[in-house]
């Protein structure tokens, strides 16, 4: 039970929370490497995903991107690019984003692509052209996987972002490196369970997220006959 | 039924997998063979830089030349990580360097010559189960090392030379610097030095910290003096000009159980050649013409008649 | 802010040279990576079986293995290798544990979701054809299951591939160990070797696995379009 109580003793201590090396910072800094290169894969992932959804064109690549991106070897990256950059934050975002990028394009693609064909049909019926049927009707069907895809990822970004630290950056994964390097394992153990927080704390604040984006009455069920009713609105 | 004999197929390749992963778990004591040294054979283990990797494959070569079986297991991590795994057994022997063990096993080690430190190691690896042998005259000590564009602005060759403008600079190094000893506590006991700008925790004499020194995201590095780094970027490494740091000296540690007469003989006769010029002069070979560290070594024991 | 001297950019991506002369050690990484992923599927898979069959068996411990695996997952694999190394040292031990808890992890949930997956009809008609509930397990349930459950080994093993890569960092790591080399020795064609080669694993892995997996359920190809 000694190791427990030295954890909490080290978790509960206000010196860590305070100053450039505490608690507050690390996260801080652990939450913007997470979000910069989550928005960044966004960018680069949600177009391509939707385009293959939309024009059948790359399927193969689209749905096993994310077992195959599964593999990345994410230290290889970051130790590689940071052979090219040098010091400072590009190994890492360059790592991050590879992690991130293949749920989107995956869950994006399937998102689109599992409107079912006679919601297209009709809104075809309707008169509505390829980049109508593509924003009216694909995407807002396609928001729950769409939304569950960036979720997948952030998190996983969340869990690897501990990476950083190996290059001399910040976030949570100081403490691990730091408490290996000065032998303080209440201080390895208390930063696996800031991580683990934060992941988790991703999840449920993402989940809330997709909740309020998703259209209302957009459940699963109902996606189809809502987004019907929205095209013949519409008409 | 096709499928209950493809699963126990399955099965029986797993077992294999399990077999070979028990046999090749490093218990290598088991397998006999014509070495002469009881059969046993010593795990040569080293850190992470580049001097390591030379060391522990001169240990090697000449282990192997006096008939000792040798496993290597190089470039497992900083030695929090690998000088456990040497109380533990999964590796034999390390190239180490007395002053920096001396820290690791007594974290308030204040002593600076070769002979204090060294009589202070012996009960501390005696406690443990290890054995320093000889050491060499070769010492990598600590140091620290600014741009020659940093030391011509703010006039710095001495570390002495940091006082009063160490707060204008930001310093790098591994995360223990900030409380040992011989970090910035004893920069600030001994020179007198204030508290830098900042203090950013990279490695030691690594990768990390040679990337930001260079790209100026520190002003000041934490550094080994046998780098080849020092010469390769014209870093001007600040003259110790008050005892602070520790000796250095190449010191192999072994356990007892697997340092024989043999062992010794062989490792003490290599000892005395290393010397911190032919050290530096090596790590140059390795770090700026990037020549394979395993040849590197066994050219130079050729030269000097040792292999 | 000083412009030091040019960057190790200058150094050659690839220097084919070193490759030729290290290709047993290359070959060396490569088994070790091949047998690390092995055992900690094997573990994992003797491991998840019962806690799937527990979960099946008393649904009311589902919700509380999920949350428990859910919340194991996100600890960084980083953190739990670190914290295992005052354990096992650098034994094969502490890279084997902490990846096959990773395995177990994504195989759980897979296995039991297959097994739930599995008709009520289908399991009710071997039940009053007199089947025990071992025969029903093994002959029934498992087999339908399978397409899940291999969903879930495909996960797990490539997941695992990229994870050894990290175990590197504790004396392992397979071809990982190409990365901290060149990291160490300033050098960058081992790392491009490393990133390849892990790749190609992982690539050849999952190939190998959707072949085994329509192999044994060819019934399910015809489902499919």
């Amino acid at each position: 039970m000694g190791v427990i109580g030295d954890v909490f003793q080290w978790l509960t201590d206000p010196a860590h929370w305070s100053g450039s090396g505490g608690i507050l910072v690390r996260t801080f800094q652990h939450v913007w490497y997470s979000l910069v290169a989550t928005g960044i894969a966004t960018a680069i992932a949600l177009p391509i995903g939707v385009f293959i959804g939309h024009t059948g064109r790359g399927a193969l690549v689209a749905v096993n991107l994310t077992n195959l991106g599964r593999a990345i070897p994410t230290l290889g990256i970051i130790i590689l690019v940071f052979q090219l950059a040098g010091y400072g934050f590009v190994p890492v975002l360059v790592a991050l984003v590879a992690v991130a990028v293949p749920p989107i394009v995956t869950n994006s693609y399937i998102g689109v692509r599992s409107v079912d064909p006679e919601v297209r049909e009709s809104a075809e019926g309707m008169g509505m052209r390829g980049r109508q049927v593509l924003w009216q009707v694909e995407l807002p069907v396609a928001m729950p996987l769409i939304m569950a895809g960036i979720r997948t990822s952030t998190v996983q970004v969340v869990a690897t972002a501990t990476l950083a630290a190996y290059v001399g950056l910040g976030g949570l994964g100081r403490y691990l490196i730091d408490g290996l390097s000065q032998r303080d394992l209440p201080q390895v153990v208390g930063g696996a369970i800031l991580v683990a927080l934060l992941a988790l704390a991703t999840e449920l604040v993402l989940g809330r997220v997709q909740a309020l984006v998703v259209s209302p009455g957009l459940a699963e069920r109902g996606a189809d006959a809502a987004v019907r009713a929205k095209v013949e609105k519409a008409a | 039924m096709r499928r209950i004999r493809f699963a126990g197929a399955a099965v029986a390749v797993c077992l294999a997998l399990l077999l070979a992963a028990c046999g090749g778990g490093g218990n290598d004591a088991l397998q006999g063979g014509g070495s002469s040294n009881g059969g046993a054979t010593v795990t040569v283990g080293s850190t992470n830089f580049s001097e390591q990797l030379l060391l522990a494959q001169m240990y090697a070569a000449v282990l192997e030349k006096a008939g000792v079986k040798v496993d290597t297991r190089l470039n497992l991590g900083a030695r929090e990580v690998v000088f456990p795994a040497l109380e533990k057994g999964d590796i034999d022997l390390l190239p180490e360097y007395n002053g920096s063990v001396l820290s690791f096993l007594d974290k308030n080690a204040t002593q600076t010559t070769s002979d204090e430190v060294n009589t202070a190691l012996g009960p501390l690896l005696d406690a443990k189960g290890l054995v320093a042998l000889d050491q060499s005259p070769a010492e990598d000590k600590d140091g620290w090392a600014v741009t020659k564009a940093t030391a011509d602005k703010y006039g710095l060759a001495k570390v002495s030379d940091l006082k009063g403008k160490a707060s204008q600079l930001v310093v790098g190094g591994p995360p223990e610097l900030k409380t040992r000893p011989a970090g910035l506590p004893g920069l600030k006991k001994v020179y007198g030095i204030e508290d830098f700008k900042e203090f950013k925790a990279l490695d030691a004499g690594g990768p990390l910290t040679t990337s930001a020194l260079n790209k100026g995201d520190i002003d000041v590095g934490r550094v080994f003096t046998t780098q080849g780094a020092i010469a390769k970027y014209g870093w001007v490494l600040l003259e110790e000009d008050k005892p602070l740091e520790p000796a250095q000296n190449v010191v192999p540690i072994g356990r007892k159980d697997a340092m024989t007469d043999q062992v010794k003989q062989a490792l003490n006769a290599l000892a005395s050649k290393i010397t911190t010029e032919e050290l530096t002069k090596l790590n140059k070979q390795v770090d700026i013409d990037k020549d394979d560290p395993e040849k590197v070594a066994t050219d130079w024991l050729k030269s000097q008649g040792l292999v | 802010m000083t412009d030091g001297p040019a960057p190790v950019l200058a150094a050659e991506l690839i220097r084919w040279s070193w490759i030729g002369d290290h290709l047993d050690d290359i070959r060396d990484y490569l088994l070790q990576h091949v047998e690390l992923t092995g055992l900690a599927l094997l573990f994992g898979l003797l491991l998840a079986f019962p806690l799937a069959l527990a979960a099946v068996q008393w649904p009311r411990l589902y919700g509380p293995i999920l949350a428990f695996t859910g919340v194991l997952f996100t600890i960084p694999s980083l953190a739990l290798f670190i914290l295992l190394i005052p354990f096992t040292g650098l034994q094969i031990q502490t890279a084997l544990i902490g990846l096959t808890i990773y395995t177990l992890l994504i195989l759980v949930r897979n296995m039991v979701e297959g097994l739930r997956g599995v008709d009520r009809d289908v399991r009710e008609a071997a039940q009053a054809m007199g089947y025990t509930r071992a025969r029903q397990l093994f002959q029934v349930e498992l087999p339908l299951a399978l397409p899940v459950i291999m969903a879930g080994v495909r996960i797990a093993t490539v997941t695992t591939i990229g994870l050894v890569t990290v175990t590197a960092l504790i004396g392992w790591g397979g071809l990982g160990r190409l990365f901290i080399d060149g990291f160490t020795l300033d050098f960058t064609t081992p790392i491009v070797v490393g990133i390849v080669l892990s790749a190609a694993l992982a690539f050849a892995a999952d190939l190998l696995l959707v072949g085994l997996q329509q192999r044994l359920t060819p019934w399910a190809r015809s489902r499919r379009g």
